[in-house]
């Protein structure tokens, strides 16, 4: 019987009742008294010399409180980097300024030249036109490897050229590997590109900031997965403004994905510009301009191989990869293709001998940073796509090459840097296969083939490290931020409780599903814990959610601490039932004494707290309320086993989903409906990367595909009912709850399956193709069966 | 979006006469003109609503037998409402944009637009249909003059859509995927005088007629007969979602589904 309440029960998301309603507090509700609006012009050319902004026309236009231009920054710091890499060579990345508001260059369409705080909106557009700018162009550079080619334009004068870093991993493997490559009774070899995408969170970005002079303090409003780090970059990096008197409210968030990770101009703008005007300034991106100012996703261009013997065990794997980072570090850009990605390498498999090599490159264009699964879903990619190569080249089973050589003994140190704790990748496979009625497969491609269409089947792996991370280890790798998680639990008297977490719910369900760990461990209901989040005025220092790491990080911070409320209320019962407190037992939310019918209930021992009249005040304190800071000793493995069916209409080159299994390991399960939800989401994303996705440049560096009319997002029409399973579960060894993670991995594990199956399909077909770049739209498809 | 006034006419002399205003646009459904407004793109001193024009609504036959559609009427109303004269052109309706488009959205307004992308051009050009406005008649084959141009002059109102019905029909769409408009689509009509092939999404020049194909079928209306066609590309739009060549191919594919979809 499925549970009803507490850890593994399917519990309704109870902050769905908001926002089905239309009562969520989004921060465009967020109104403050007397607030200004402010219209960001921003560059329309990818590269050119700023020679003048003049804004004489404007100033004095209808509405108009205030002009700001880069020169308004000059004195302020630089949108900083969260992340330093270390090259190859052991020297550290080029990092280049980052400005408020673009002085001397405009380095990518979209970068804000000029800021216009007018009364209303309308008005500050209206003055912005009439701001004339003086631009020298340059010839852009966008293609990576053209960026990196000696005498190509530099983004950054300042620095020695558009290489960020040149990164080898591990570097002293590299001897051992390229003799294995010698040695190696096969080669495959595939190049490819994982495609760039643009997030599209459904709510655009938003920043309102607000300053009293009375008191010196400072608020932020901002649409951020994690309001600390935005308070602790933005007030100690770029504005000098002490944390005490910051506070920045990141209220309900309408989806991340990664892209509101970061630490935007914008939010730095209308912070000081609520200070020089006086009065609170409202920002609201459009979808145009989310576009062209939101940090893109992914962007890699690989060449990858693959080394086995004659038993067609994999002896070695060899990447070469370039990353783009766009015109400007974004605030976790560096760690994205380097440790989210080379330590993932490994993948499922025993490979004995890995090196990875990523040159993270300058171009003009939009900052491209961590998305949903940030660096894994490129690793996944590239692997698991040279994998079915492999067995296409070697004519043997794709999942017979893959289960040959799983990963089958855990912990298992990878030649990548990582441990991982526990798995099992041959469960998730025998999983799959089920689902995925492979046996049936002949039979549905037969009834395609008879309507004049093509059918394939896809299958891969995937591994991701999630709940990052050991502070004391991403120090050591380059992280300028510790990576641990907070939670203060306040027990009120009456028995209900607060709990502050530093996790931030922009639509995981936390509020929902921490609260079942809570009620959980002291047997009382779900709805007498409340969960609280996102803002810095209430709840710990905390580094917010993303890397699926808010249940495996933020979960294991609320356990300590409501582990410390229970000790403590375990004293207070003791004294209450005259018995000794190593015979007071907590169950179902009351104390008992073992062995006797005494008990007192939760609500008489939190009353007893906070009026403490019978009450052993010599030996603790009144009150009930814990504080509890987590910091893993690891990274945490989900891993699984995904497989697609597509059918393909060769006169047209479109590609349906027909099917679509995912067998999932995330460890232990707190709410089953939610895990599933979240698959679906990441499938959803995956899916979009594989058929429909694609953020295009031209080679003058303007955006191709700046709106819905040409980025192609995933509907619902284009997707199956999906097939998900999640009942294989090694748990987490080394957190209180056993938990990994599982928002990302649909984005990870799918894209392979997916074109995995199409090339299946177009081989059906006659085609020799042997691999096509995601989006596989139809008329990719169809030119590459052109052959 | 700039700041611009807003007439709502009842009756199309009150529209012609609030269009004689400077910088005066007319708007019927506003399916394309409201983003392109909001994006500052066009700024029209005046915006002439259709929307409230109740002789330019709904749908009717004439005494020759031809369905009448009113220039402002939505593309929600045909597809309900002409299923039974014409299902093709209902099916047309009915799979433009989405529901909010569709009850917004209006025949003249996209006729009048003439998008290259746009459904209801292929289904007008193949129908050959009239196109009525307020002072005149103007036939399909003259009224597509290219690109987002049309024969209309400066205030002139599409008014209604008058449409032989053909023996048979079919229009056959392969979507963009981003947009959802045709990648390329190509409407069929089979009168008893003749096959017309009309072709929207395709060409560089706007909705065409492919007489290539035409003829092949005026001679043998089987999907075997155009199977073997090849469209022109080297005037076809080339983009991010297809070359010249991919939409010359996808011309012939289109038009043999449908004629095959007519023959059964």
């Amino acid at each position: 019987m499925p549970k009803d309440h507490g850890i593994g029960a399917s519990s309704k998301r109870r902050e769905d009742i908001r926002f089905l309603t239309g009562e969520g507090n989004y921060t465009d509700d967020i109104n403050v008294n007397g607030q200004a609006y402010v219209y960001f012009l921003r560059s329309d050319v990818a590269h050119g010399t700023l020679n003048g902004v003049d804004t004489s026309a404007a100033d004095g236009m209808p509405g108009v409180v205030r002009i700001f231009t880069g020169a308004d920054f000059e004195a302020v710091g630089s949108i900083p980097c969260g992340w330093q890499v270390t090259d190859k060579h052991g020297e550290v990345m080029q990092e280049p300024r980052h400005p408020v508001l673009a002085h001397g260059k405009v380095r990518h369409v979209g970068e804000p030249i000029a800021a216009v705080v007018a009364e209303t909106l309308e008005q500050a557009r209206d003055a912005a036109e009439a701001i004339v700018l003086d631009i020298s162009e340059l010839p852009a550079v966008i293609n990576m490897k053209d960026a990196v080619k000696a005498g190509a334009p530099k983004v950054h004068d300042d620095l020695t050229s558009n290489l960020c870093y040149d990164w080898g991993f591990v570097e002293e493997n590299k001897g051992a590997v390229d003799q294995a490559f010698k040695d190696a009774a096969h080669v495959t070899t595939l190049e490819l590109v994982n495609n760039r995408l643009v997030a599209n969170p459904m709510e655009p970005r938003v920043a309102v900031g607000d300053y009293s002079r009375g008191t010196g303090d400072h608020t932020l409003f901002t649409t951020s997965q994690n309001p600390h780090v935005i308070r602790l970059l933005m007030g100690a990096f770029v504005l000098g403004i002490p944390e005490h008197k910051l506070r920045v409210v990141a209220p309900d968030v309408g989806g991340g994905f990664g892209t509101k990770i970061f630490h935007y101009q914008e939010e730095a703008f209308v912070t000081f510009a609520a200070k020089a005007c006086n009065r609170a300034v409202k920002w609201t991106s459009s979808r145009s301009e989310a576009f062209m100012s939101d940090a893109h996703g992914r962007d890699h261009v690989t060449k990858i191989e693959l080394a086995l013997d004659k038993d067609n065990n994999f002896t070695a794997l060899r990447t070469d990869t370039y990353a783009n980072m766009g015109a400007y570090l974004s605030t976790f850009a560096p760690s994205v293709p380097t440790w989210l990605h080379g330590t993932l390498m490994a993948g499922n498999y025993k490979t004995p001998l890995i090196y990875v090599n990523v040159k993270a490159v300058f171009t003009n264009t939009v900052p491209v940073d961590a998305y949903r699964g940030a660096g894994r879903p490129e690793a996944t990619y590239q692997l698991e796509r040279l994998v079915d190569k492999a067995a296409h080249e070697l004519k043997v089973d794709p999942i017979k090459l893959r289960r040959q050589n799983f990963i089958t003994q855990f912990p298992y140190a990878t030649p990548v840097a990582v441990e991982y704790d526990t798995g099992n990748y041959v469960a998730t496979m025998d999983k799959l296969e089920e689902m995925a009625d492979i046996a049936g497969f002949k039979k549905r491609r037969e009834a395609s083939e008879a309507k004049g269409k093509l059918r394939g089947f896809g299958v891969n792996c995937y591994i991701e490290a999630c709940g990052i991370a050991p502070s004391n280890l991403v120090g050591q790798l380059g992280a300028r931020a510790g990576l641990f998680e907070s939670c203060t639990v306040r027990v009120n008297a009456t028995g209900g409780l607060v709990v502050m977490t530093g996790s931030h719910s922009h639509g995981q369900g936390h509020e929902t599903s921490f609260a079942q760990v809570v009620a959980d461990m002291i047997g009382i209901p779900e709805d007498m814990v409340e969960i609280v989040h996102g803002d810095t005025a209430n709840t710990p220092m905390g580094m917010g959610t993303y890397g699926s790491r808010s249940l495996a990080v933020g979960g294991s911070a609320m356990v300590r601490a409501t582990e410390k409320i229970i000790a403590k209320a375990k004293k207070i019962a003791s004294h209450l039932l005259e018995a000794s407190e190593g015979d007071v037992e907590l169950k179902d939310g009351a104390f008992t004494v073992a062995g006797t019918d005494k008990s007192v209930a939760w609500g008489d021992v939190t009353l007893a707290a906070y009026v403490p009249h019978n009450y052993p005040l010599e030996e603790i304190e009144p009150g009930l309320e814990e504080t509890a800071f987590y910091d893993p000793s690891n990274f945490t493995y989900p891993s699984g086993a995904y497989a697609c069916e597509v059918e393909l209409d060769p006169e047209t080159g479109q590609v349906t989903i027909e099917r679509f299994s995912a067998a999932d390991d995330f460890g232990n399960i707190v709410n089953p409906m939610i895990v599933t939800g979240q698959v679906h989401g990441g499938l959803a994303q995956g899916i979009g990367q594989a058929l429909l996705e694609n953020c295009a440049y031209d080679s003058d560096g303007q955006l191709l595909s700046a709106s819905y009319m040409d980025y192609a997002m995933p509907r619902a029409s284009d997707l199956p009912f999906y097939d998900v399973d999640h009942s294989c579960q090694t748990p987490c060894t080394h957190n209180p709850l056993g938990v990994k993670g599982c928002g990302e991995a649909g984005a990870i594990g799918s894209p392979p399956a997916v074109v995995n199956a199409v090339l299946d399909a177009m081989r059906s077909g006659g085609s020799k193709v042997d691999h096509v770049d995601m989006p596989v739209s139809p008329h990719r498809v169809w030119e590459a069966m052109q052959g | 979006m700039y700041n611009f006034d807003v007439e709502m006419p009842t009756t199309i002399a009150e529209a012609v006469k609030a269009l004689g205003r400077e910088e005066a646009q007319p708007m019927s459904g506003g399916q394309t003109l409201i983003p392109t407004l909001k994006a500052r793109l066009a700024a029209p001193s005046v915006l002439v609503s259709l929307h409230g024009i109740a002789e330019m609504k709904g749908v009717c036959n004439n005494d020759a037998g031809q369905l009448c559609i009113g220039g402002a009427t939505t593309h929600a109303t045909v597809a309900a409402e002409v299923g039974t004269q014409y299902p093709a052109l209902a099916s047309l309706a009915a799979r433009i944009g989405d529901p909010a488009v569709r009850n917004r959205g209006t025949i003249g307004g996209s006729v009048a637009n003439n998008d290259p992308s746009a459904c209801y051009p292929a289904g007008v050009l193949a129908s050959g249909a009239t196109v009525v406005t307020n002072n005149r008649e103007i036939a399909a084959d003259d009224y597509f003059l290219g690109m987002f141009e049309t024969a209309l002059e400066e205030g002139e109102i599409v008014t209604e859509v008058r449409f032989p019905i053909p023996e048979a029909a079919h229009y056959e769409k392969h979507l963009q995927p981003a947009s959802r408009f045709p990648l390329v689509a190509v409407f069929v009509a089979k009168f008893a005088d003749g096959v017309r092939v009309a072709v929207t999404g395709a060409s560089e020049n706007g909705v065409f007629r492919w007489t290539e194909a035409e003829e092949a079928l005026n001679a043998n209306f089987n999907a075997e007969a155009v199977a073997g066609l090849k469209a022109d590309g080297s005037a076809m739009i080339s983009d991010l979602h297809g070359t010249g060549a991919y939409r010359a191919h996808l011309t012939g594919v289109m038009t043999k589904r449908a004629v095959a979809a007519i023959t059964g």
